[in-house]
């Protein structure tokens, strides 16, 4: 439980919970941003968390890669638990990829670099051997010809599609989404949301803060709603969608779909 | 139909339209004057006041310090007012035959060979380390940073084990000396600043307040204090057999002088640097070091470079304040030999001040003009 290291790459041997929440409170000074989140996701689960904005999807979501700290509770990560010790912190950060709503690509890096940063870096890995990885990602979001770009030379879309490779270069067993869309025009969406369908085909844990109700229904195993620092519902995308079971459910659908 | 729709013109454009060129304004010089120096009244005044100022000012300068000039002689007399001379000019005559100290100070005439040999690699270590397009700068930054120093001190300073005589800091001066100050100065600024400015954005309570501490005493104090205090205060506290050469205490307070200073540009700099970027840069699991010197350091060392060049060039021109100490830097030199009675003429001062005010323009200005095409080129590199 705490040699995360021994684990790695070892696939066979992650246990069957990929995260637990156990009692989880956080304010922001008097606030209450996080009321008591449980929530456990088991291994190749793929999560849509949605709700009105400020109600704390993205804070659990960072909370799940400590880029955020807590008061109350605990989290627990490919059965590592998150605690103030930075070794622990540093190794679950190893193995949970994360894309942001405003894609955090290093402009003073090309897409390769930026791709090939954190394996060199952190993994260790030989520079070329990084790079063919880096490739072979960047092939996968359908962008290898942009790899010697500087990342404010591309599309919002594109942007986005460099990050979530970014994220796999280092191997994830987790990858969590934070409103991954959400600074898109409205014509680069689908490119981004087909890229994290496909992903979603390949079995890898997925956290998804996001509205993208389509996405949700398509691949989503459970759908969660957070509202007001607490997780309102949960429940699979079907019954989610067409029977929800929360008046404040049924009231955010309305919202959102009009 | 309506009317409108039987009318010649439409409002929806039936054949698309390709790119044309612009449309060409005013071209050649006049176009060129008539745009920029004549486009309104205010603008006309403007450059009158400015052809008038030229006129006004250059010609005199032209003619005292180039046309009535007196540029050889061996003495006071040749600067003098004399029938051949009613009017003379600029004493270059001066400049030239105390040309050697302003380089060296006192430093022994058989030994000055060292100092060329000094000037030679340190400029072709600038030249290998800031030329962007020379092979192999991480070499060239260990050149620089590791073997210069090492050599830089046993041919300065000598080694009786290779041969070369000792030579007391005491008698270095001039040129040797600023370039000697400015360059420990600027090499040793840069990385103390950064971590200063680490410390001071530090969560560690201590850190921070140690780093403010330091920076805001240092800040608030001129120079010359720091310089006098590291001169007469540090032998105080440190037996005098142990207390560290003049020269090394005057580079010392420099040196953290000049940090201070960067310390808090460098701070603006990280400051520009989107939190997106720190959390990124963690959320791939880089450590504190690794994201900064992987991801901060450079967008935030690349906004901040005008400001960096900046204090370079306002600690280059300050290393003259070391005279204030007893060391002979170059201004002190030039102050020293215009008191010489034998050249004491009335424009042998203004002469030498000039040969000091073009020896900072032309370091300064190669400093600017450096950054400004590094800018340039980061600019091109299209990175934000």
């Amino acid at each position: 439980m705490n040699e995360r290291a021994d684990q790695a790459g070892a696939a066979a041997t992650l246990p069957e919970v990929a995260v637990e929440v156990v009692g989880l409170h956080k304010w922001y000074g008097e606030f209450h941003v996080l009321r008591d989140i449980n929530l456990k996701v088991a291994r190749g689960e793929r999560i849509v968390i949605c709700g009105p904005s400020g109600g704390g999807k993205s804070t659990l979501l960072r909370c799940v890669n400590r880029l955020e700290d807590w008061q109350r509770g605990r989290i627990v990560v490919d059965g590592v638990e998150l605690t103030e010790d930075p070794k622990r912190i540093l190794a679950v950060r190893r193995d949970v990829g994360m894309v942001f709503q405003q894609f955090n690509l290093f402009p003073h890096l090309t897409v390769l670099e930026n791709c090939t940063l954190a394996p060199i870096w952190v993994r260790h890995m030989p520079k070329r051997e990084a790079e063919a990885l880096a490739m072979t990602f960047l092939a996968r979001v359908k962008i290898p010809d942009q790899a010697g770009k500087y990342p404010a030379r591309l599309s919002g879309g594109q942007q986005q599609r460099v990050a979530i490779a970014r994220a796999l270069c280092m191997n994830p067993n987790i990858m969590l989404f934070d409103e991954p869309t959400s600074a898109l025009d409205p014509e680069m969406v689908k490119e981004v949301l087909d890229t994290m369908v496909e992903l979603a085909t390949d079995g890898i844990t997925m956290l998804v803060v996001s509205h993208e109700m389509g996405f949700a229904r398509q691949v989503a195993d459970r759908v969660i709603l957070m509202d007001d620092g607490q997780i309102v519902e949960v429940n699979e995308p079907k019954k989610f969608f067409d029977a929800p079971q929360h008046e404040r459910t049924r009231l955010f659908l309305k919202q959102i779909l009009h | 139909m309506s009317a409108i729709g039987d009318q010649s013109f439409s409002y929806l454009r039936g054949i698309p339209l390709g790119p044309e060129p612009p449309p060409t304004t005013r071209a050649g010089p006049f176009g060129w004057l008539r745009a920029n120096l004549f486009s309104s009244p205010a603008n006309i005044a403007l450059t009158l006041v400015c052809v008038l100022l030229i006129v006004w000012f250059v010609p005199p300068l032209v003619r005292f310090f180039l046309v009535d000039a007196v540029w050889s002689g061996a003495d006071r007399d040749a600067c003098l007012a004399s029938p051949v001379q009613p009017h003379p000019g600029a004493c270059w005559a001066f400049v030239r035959v105390w040309f050697s100290y302003f380089v060296y100070g006192f430093y022994p005439l058989g030994e000055r060979w060292r100092v060329d040999i000094f000037f030679l690699t340190l400029a072709f270590g600038i030249v290998w380390l800031l030329r962007l397009s020379a092979p192999r700068r991480d070499i060239g930054a260990f050149y620089f940073f590791v073997i210069l120093p090492i050599l830089s001190f046993v041919l300065l300073h000598g080694a009786p084990l290779v041969g070369l005589a000792v030579v007391s800091t005491a008698l270095w001066g001039g040129v040797l000396v600023t370039v000697v100050v400015a360059t420990i100065g600027i090499v040793f600024s840069l990385p103390l600043g950064v971590l200063l400015a680490l410390a001071r954005r530090s969560e560690k309570p201590v850190v921070k307040w140690a780093a403010v501490t330091f920076i805001e005493f240092v800040r608030g104090v001129p120079l010359i204090t720091v310089l006098f205090m590291a001169s007469v205060m540090l032998p105080l506290f440190v037996p005098e057999r142990l207390a560290p050469d003049k020269l090394v205490r005057a580079l010392i307070g420099v040196a953290l002088f000049a940090s201070a200073y960067m310390a808090e540009v460098v701070r603006g700099g990280l400051a520009a640097v989107p939190p997106g970027q720190y959390e990124a840069a963690r959320a791939l699991g880089l450590t504190y070091w690794r994201m900064m010197g992987l991801v901060i350091l450079p967008q935030a060392l690349r906004v901040t470079l005008p400001n960096i060049v900046n204090t370079f060039i306002g600690l280059f021109k300050d290393t003259t304040l070391v005279f204030v100490v007893g060391i002979f830097d170059f201004l002190r030199t030039i102050e020293a030999a215009r008191a010489d009675p034998k050249w004491a003429a009335p424009n042998t001062a203004v002469t030498g001040y000039a040969f000091a005010a073009i020896f900072y323009f032309v370091c300064c200005y190669a400093m600017s003009r450096y950054a400004r095409r590094v800018e340039a080129r980061l600019a091109r590199a299209g990175r934000r």
